[in-house]
């Protein structure tokens, strides 16, 4: 019965939680909490694990918790397996990271017992299987990783980013619970297997769908109720942001899929139209937004936008296929979409819990303070190397894999009938190319000057090497996504099941059948990759060139000051900064997208001040869009603020007066 | 049999790029020497450099890491790789469906991010300013070149290169309104790509105006023989890559004879040369335009490869 095991580990984890409240200040605590978190998670992926490659027939528990005339529903399908192998595995590898990273937190008292209690909440909501129990799930899920944002609360900026994730955690929970209340219907029909029988009207069903992915959105970062994400994701320990920037924000994903794949019905052909543009526009800005950045962690975290962005793209396509009846196309958008989900947690995890390395041996997180920590961090430095690769969508590692399935997706799509889906799909794949273009850009910089260089402050002068725990989740990263890019064949039979159960039964064909394993996904004279043989052809001709040059021509090397034409300049700061290296393309998109303006201030000849480049930044989204909604809530709560001071006569009044006006409209109404 | 003599093509076709690339940057410069009325070194000149600085010693920066000792290697072998995998002189060639033409775009952007990554490592401004100004201008680049695959694989129905050249070879395709923007856009990114004028300028040394060569001014010695030999093969790879899609004429199909084979050498190399005198009559006759304008020269590029696109996706007969 796995069903109950997992959800028995899931309340061992909240058992963790309840020691680590009582005994969180005690030495050892650390090591306990993450250690047994650590053990659950291996189980529960192994659970989950065993669940999609084995018999993968549902199986559902109902217990009398919750709504009484409800109960607690609980359902493991393909579907939350699947996802419950992305939670737990992101959530072993972070555990692992923190038994050494633990080591180093100023405040355990305030991170160890939320910790479990969010991985708790992120398996719960996986598992639910009725409205009532999914948004509970969801909202311990959204409060225990408030709880963890706001670990370092006493710096201000940490203390804006928890309100604001607060404030737009309600509202995706809101939307959430209208697009429910939706399709429930007016008899209340809220587990979820009534819901997928109920009949809704076409309206409803849009209006829904709109709920579901502005409440799923929110929390996963779509353009543009972004905004909360890089401010609160970096917030957190590391250890916290990776998992809430790797697995929570598929979490939230998950959310969307469920109600848009399994609970709606036959969708409309807009949907898909819809979900493809706003993907399309979250991949670009994501990554713009990422270029600008200067700290390493909200780098990190805007790119997570982009790579949500991605997801998106494959979800609107495989819509749009779905409208169409065409379920091969489907098949493939589907698992471009899953296999970015999975490649998404681990490379995000990886460079996350890289920058916790980082902080923990410097004490920032400001490249601009960084560099050369190559140097005293190589083992880290290669993690993070082939984290950036990875998220570039280079060859042979996975990012690139999900990438290539989802242009062949695009490439499939000029079969569609509608015309406005036909302008747009090509549209949307160029802004997913320039997406991927710029992502390796941002991560040249990210790796460029963070790793590589001369160490621009004594912190990053005096860096040390991370812990043995915190390299061995590193590189457990690290492999998993050399595998996945150079085994994709396996990954897509593993996702298999998971896409037939939600596309009609339709799926790709088997790569496990096909020579070397090599990924064809509809036929094979239409596109073939093979990750393994570009890794071995590219291993094999640069080691044979290197053999042969060492042998037969000159292996000698000597070490001198760099040459740099002639001009070597002893000091660290002419090297190129963070800020100097995106200003090309700050130049190029800057100007347009943001408004950006850059103002040199050059005093007059005989004046010894320094020269200055200033370059001021707006954030269009931000000034155009949540601005004006926080005037005028302030505009209005002063204007409310002279209720607050009234006379008990006056409330009185005002009380008999609102029941008159109420009276008096169902009156009107009847 | 018959398969071993296929891979043996295949072996043959990696060994022969290999091969060629020195010459054809060789003809190029000679041909642009001689535009400008200058005897210039014989085409044979790239082998004796390259010879040269595989024998000499490295120098290396004191703060260079091991990651910079790495990069040629890598850098050479991912665009080898690439290199090998375009048709050259037949096409259907036994590893050709080990990576489309989206993954060849991609392993040269992975070539791209080590050489990038290599010019930020010793922490030096000129370095710096190549590492990004290259980044740029790929960051509009391979869009564009993505593209550009985007028209040709909607009229082709293929991403595969031996089949997009089957495809071409086909009577019916005919003149076509998006195949023309194809060839510009690639034509344009194939120059912003290698480094060509007006977007760099491979023969200079003057610091503020180089991209390509500022990100590997710290490399001498073997390092430098292998980054220079890596540009020759990408600049052999895009010739190769246009001629394999807009002129695949002459080329050998596989397990076609060796007197086929020897005819498809014999085309490639006419149409080698017959690109490397376009692509230097070209240079020598434009001059070269500031750093910030590529992004409009590139954009340009894009916008024609989105509009082939579009068009193929309202009809399919432009």
């Amino acid at each position: 019965m796995p069903l109950s095991l997992l959800l028995g580990l899931a309340m061992a984890l909240l058992t963790v939680d309840l020691h680590a409240i009582a005994a969180s200040r005690r030495k050892g605590c650390s090591h306990r909490v993450y250690g047994v978190s650590l053990t659950i998670c291996i189980i529960l992926l192994g659970t989950a694990l065993a669940h999609l490659l084995g018999d993968r027939t549902p199986a559902t528990l109902t217990l009398p918790l919750g709504l009484p005339w409800l109960g607690a529903h609980f359902r493991l399908d393909a579907l939350s397996a699947f996802f419950l192998i992305v939670v737990n595995l992101g959530g072993a590898v972070a555990s692992l990271f923190a038994l050494g990273y633990g080591q180093h937190e100023q405040a355990p008292e305030r991170v160890l017992p939320f910790y479990p209690a969010f991985l708790a909440g992120m398996n719960l909501v996986l598992l639910a299987d009725d409205a009532f129990t999914f948004l509970f799930a969801w909202e311990f899920m959204s409060l225990s990783s408030w709880a963890l944002v706001m670990a370092h609360h006493r710096e201000p900026a940490n203390a804006r980013a928890g309100y604001l994730y607060l404030v737009m955690a309600c509202f995706g929970t809101l939307a959430l619970l209208l697009a429910f209340g939706l399709l429930a219907g007016p008899d209340g029909g809220y587990d979820f297997a009534a819901i997928r029988a109920a009949q809704v009207t076409p309206g409803a069903a849009a209006l829904a769908l709109a709920l579901a992915l502005a409440g799923a959105g929110s929390k996963a970062g779509l353009v543009p109720l972004h905004v909360w994400l890089p401010l609160a994701h970096p917030a957190a320990p590391s250890h916290v942001s990776a998992l809430m920037s790797g697995v929570m924000t598929k979490v939230a994903v998950y959310g969307f899929i469920r109600i848009a794949f399994d609970l709606l019905g036959e969708p409309a052909w807009w949907w898909g139209g819809l979900v493809l543009a706003l993907g399309g526009i979250t991949a670009v800005l994501g990554v713009l937004y990422a270029l600008m950045q200067h700290d390493l962690k909200r780098l990190l975290a805007y790119h997570t936008v982009e790579n949500i962005g991605i997801i998106f793209i494959g979800l609107g396509l495989a819509l749009a296929f779905q409208t169409n009846h065409m379920y091969a196309n489907a098949a493939l958008a589907l698992t471009a979409a899953l296999f970015h989900i999975l490649n998404h947690s681990l490379f995000k995890s990886l460079l996350f819990l890289g920058t916790g390395a980082v902080l923990t041996a410097t004490g920032e997180r400001d490249m601009e303070r960084l560099g050369g920590l190559i140097h005293p961090m190589p083992w880290t430095a290669l993690a993070f190397l082939i984290g950036a690769a990875a998220i570039s969508a280079l060859p042979p590692l996975n990012g690139f894999v999900s990438e290539w399935l989802t242009f062949q997706a695009i490439l499939a799509s000029p079969e569609l009938p509608q015309w406005p889906l036909k302008f747009l799909v090509p549209a949307v794949g160029a802004l997913l190319a320039l997406s991927a273009a710029l992502a390796a850009t941002c991560f040249v910089k990210a790796f460029g000057i963070t790793f590589l260089g001369r160490p621009r402050s004594p912190a990053a002068a005096g860096a040390r090497e991370t812990d043995r725990y915190s390299l061995v989740a590193l590189f457990v990263l690290a492999a998993l996504c050399l595998l996945a890019g150079i085994l994709p064949g396996l990954v897509v039979d593993g996702l298999s099941p998971v896409v037939s159960m939600l596309n009609g039964s339709t799926r790709l064909t088997a790569q496990s059948s096909q020579p070397w394993l090599t990924l064809v996904p509809v036929v094979d004279v239409k596109s073939t990759y093979n990750g393994l043989l570009v890794l071995l052809f590219m291993a094999i001709s640069g080691t044979v060139a290197a053999l042969l040059i060492h042998r037969f021509a000159s292996a000698a090397a000597r070490r001198g000051p760099a040459w740099d034409c002639g001009f070597p300049e002893a000091s660290p700061a002419t090297q190129y900064t963070a800020g100097s290296f995106a200003q090309p393309i700050r130049r190029v998109f800057g100007s347009v997208v943001f408004q950006a303006r850059e103002r040199v201030f050059m005093p007059p000849p005989g004046d010894a001040r320094p020269a200055r480049l200033e370059v001021e930044l707006p954030d269009p989204v931000w000034d155009r869009g949540y601005a004006p909604i926080a005037a005028a809530v302030v505009a209005l709560s002063t204007r409310f603020n002279a209720f607050q001071y009234l006379t008990i006569r006056r409330y009185l009044s005002l009380v008999f007066g609102a029941l008159v006006v109420l009276l008096l409209g169902m009156v009107l109404w009847r | 049999m018959a398969l071993t003599a296929d891979y043996a093509v295949q072996g043959c076709q990696m060994l022969l790029t290999l091969l060629l690339a020195p010459l054809l940057t060789g003809f190029v410069r000679t041909i642009k020497a001689r535009l400008l009325r200058r005897r210039g070194p014989t085409p044979l000149q790239p082998y004796r450099d390259l010879l040269k600085l595989l024998r000499k010693e490295v120098v290396l920066a004191d703060s260079a890491s091991w990651l910079f000792r790495v990069a040629p290697y890598l850098i050479f072998a991912a665009i080898w790789v690439g290199a090998a995998l375009v048709p050259t002189f037949a096409s259907g060639l036994p590893f050709s469906w080990t990576a489309d033409l989206i993954a060849i775009v991609a392993l040269l952007g992975t070539a791209r991010f080590f050489l990038a990554l290599a010019g930020l490592d010793v922490g030096t401004s000129f370095g710096g300013i190549g590492a990004s100004r290259e980044m740029m201008i790929a960051s509009l680049a391979e869009p564009a070149m993505l593209m550009m695959v985007f028209t040709l694989s909607l009229l082709a129905g293929t991403t595969e290169l031996s089949a997009v050249a089957r495809f071409m070879l086909n009577a019916d395709v005919g003149l076509r309104v998006s195949l023309a923007l194809a060839l510009l856009a690639l034509v344009m990114v194939a120059i912003a790509e290698n480094a060509r004028i007006p977007v760099d300028n491979p023969a200079t040394h003057l610091e503020l105006t180089m991209v390509h060569e500022a990100m590997v001014l710290e490399y001498s010695g073997r390092h430098l023989a292998l980054i220079e030999l890596a540009a020759a093969l990408k600049l052999l790879l895009y010739l190769s890559l246009t001629a394999c899609i807009f002129v695949p004429w002459g080329m050998a199909t596989a397990g076609a004879g060796p007197v086929d084979y020897l005819g498809g050498v014999v085309a490639y190399l006419a149409k080698l040369a017959t690109g490397g005198l376009l692509l230097a009559l070209f240079e020598t006759s434009i001059a070269k335009m500031r750093v910030f304008r590529v992004g409009e020269f590139l954009g340009a590029a894009l916008m024609l490869g989105l509009l082939g696109t579009l068009l193929l996706f309202v009809s399919r007969s432009l």
